[in-house]
């Protein structure tokens, strides 16, 4: 089983992400990072776990691991 | 099963880019290539002025800065001092394209054993959004307050295709504009590397990358203006292949 692995503190908030996600599963998140950007959360119900957001992350925010 | 997608153990973990930078994604790119191909420990990487150069605080390798625009010349002198190491230069546009024109098309002339990796954003990033050689027409910057009048200022500067005219191995435009541009820039990124490490010569990336913040421009908008507009101007694709050329 794979995990979707969100460094918050990484994150710009640049939403490049959640424009490339093919099933829409990220958005912006509720609460701050250290940095005072709303980071991107997953909706784990939707999320297929393909690594696109991987590969697009600027900032490196997301890793995708074997549990 | 699949490998895990980790961050390469050459990023640092925080970098100093504005958010939705394409600079931050070739870096990892980059990162990646290198420790594919097992030769992290020997790469050295030359930069020189703009945004560019915040990549020796990015990516852990070795790293020597040139004078402004002067990186393909003092690429060319690690090279002969280092005939093992992994030599590439990381410039913008402003950096490459203006201020190290002349060094970028000698580099390239010498057919020097080194990879050239141009971000080409369209503007002077770092110093407030200028207007450059590649500014598109029309475009607004901070020196072109009424978009780039092309009668007064030239056309757009198409560096690769100049590179393309000299005795290179390999010559590319890309493109970071969506998921399958950027694993195209990925592969691209990779060959240019791959070239160096068989000896077959200077190797050439154009990427085509966004400047949110200077471009006044969401950052999704960004990447959207890559593809619809940037990528009109500036034609995608393999620009030369040596290996292509002799068949």
């Amino acid at each position: 089983m794979k995990k979707l692995v969100i460094y918050k503190n990484r994150c710009k908030a640049c939403g490049f992400c959640i424009d490339q996600c093919p099933k829409d599963a990220l958005s912006f998140g509720e609460e701050f990072n250290d940095s005072g950007y709303a980071a991107v959360v997953s909706d784990e119900n939707l999320c297929i776990k393909c690594g696109t957001c991987y590969r697009v992350c600027p900032d490196s925010v997301f890793e995708l691991i074997e549990e | 099963m699949a490998k895990n997608l980790v961050t390469p153990k050459l990023i640092s973990e925080f970098n100093r880019f504005c958010p939705g930078c394409g600079h931050g994604l070739i870096a990892k790119m980059i990162a990646q290539v290198l420790e594919e191909r097992g030769v992290e420990d020997d790469a050295i990487q030359v930069y020189a002025v703009g945004c560019s150069c915040f990549i020796s605080t990015v990516i852990k390798a070795d790293s020597i800065q040139a004078q402004h625009g002067r990186a393909p010349a003092v690429a060319s002198g690690v090279r002969r001092a280092r005939p093992d190491a992994v030599v590439y230069t990381y410039q913008g546009d402003g950096d490459a394209a203006a201020i190290g024109l002349s060094e970028s098309l000698y580099a390239a002339y010498r057919n020097e054993n080194t990879t050239a990796i141009f971000v080409n954003n369209g503007v002077f990033g770092m110093t407030g959004g200028q207007m450059a050689p590649t500014t598109l027409e029309g475009q607004k910057t901070a020196t072109s307050i009424y978009g780039r009048n092309t009668e007064l200022t030239g056309q757009p500067f198409k560096l690769a295709e100049l590179i393309a005219q000299m005795p290179v191995a390999y010559v590319e435009r890309c493109s970071l504009a969506n998921a399958k541009l950027i694993a195209q820039t990925k592969r691209a990124i990779g060959k240019a590397f791959d070239n160096q490490l068989a000896g077959k010569g200077y190797s050439f990336v154009e990427i085509l990358s966004p400047c949110p913040t200077n471009w006044h421009m969401d950052p999704v908008k960004a990447y959207k203006k890559l593809e619809e507009v940037v990528a009109e101007e500036y034609k995608l694709g393999v620009l030369k292949d040596s290996k292509e050329d002799s068949k």
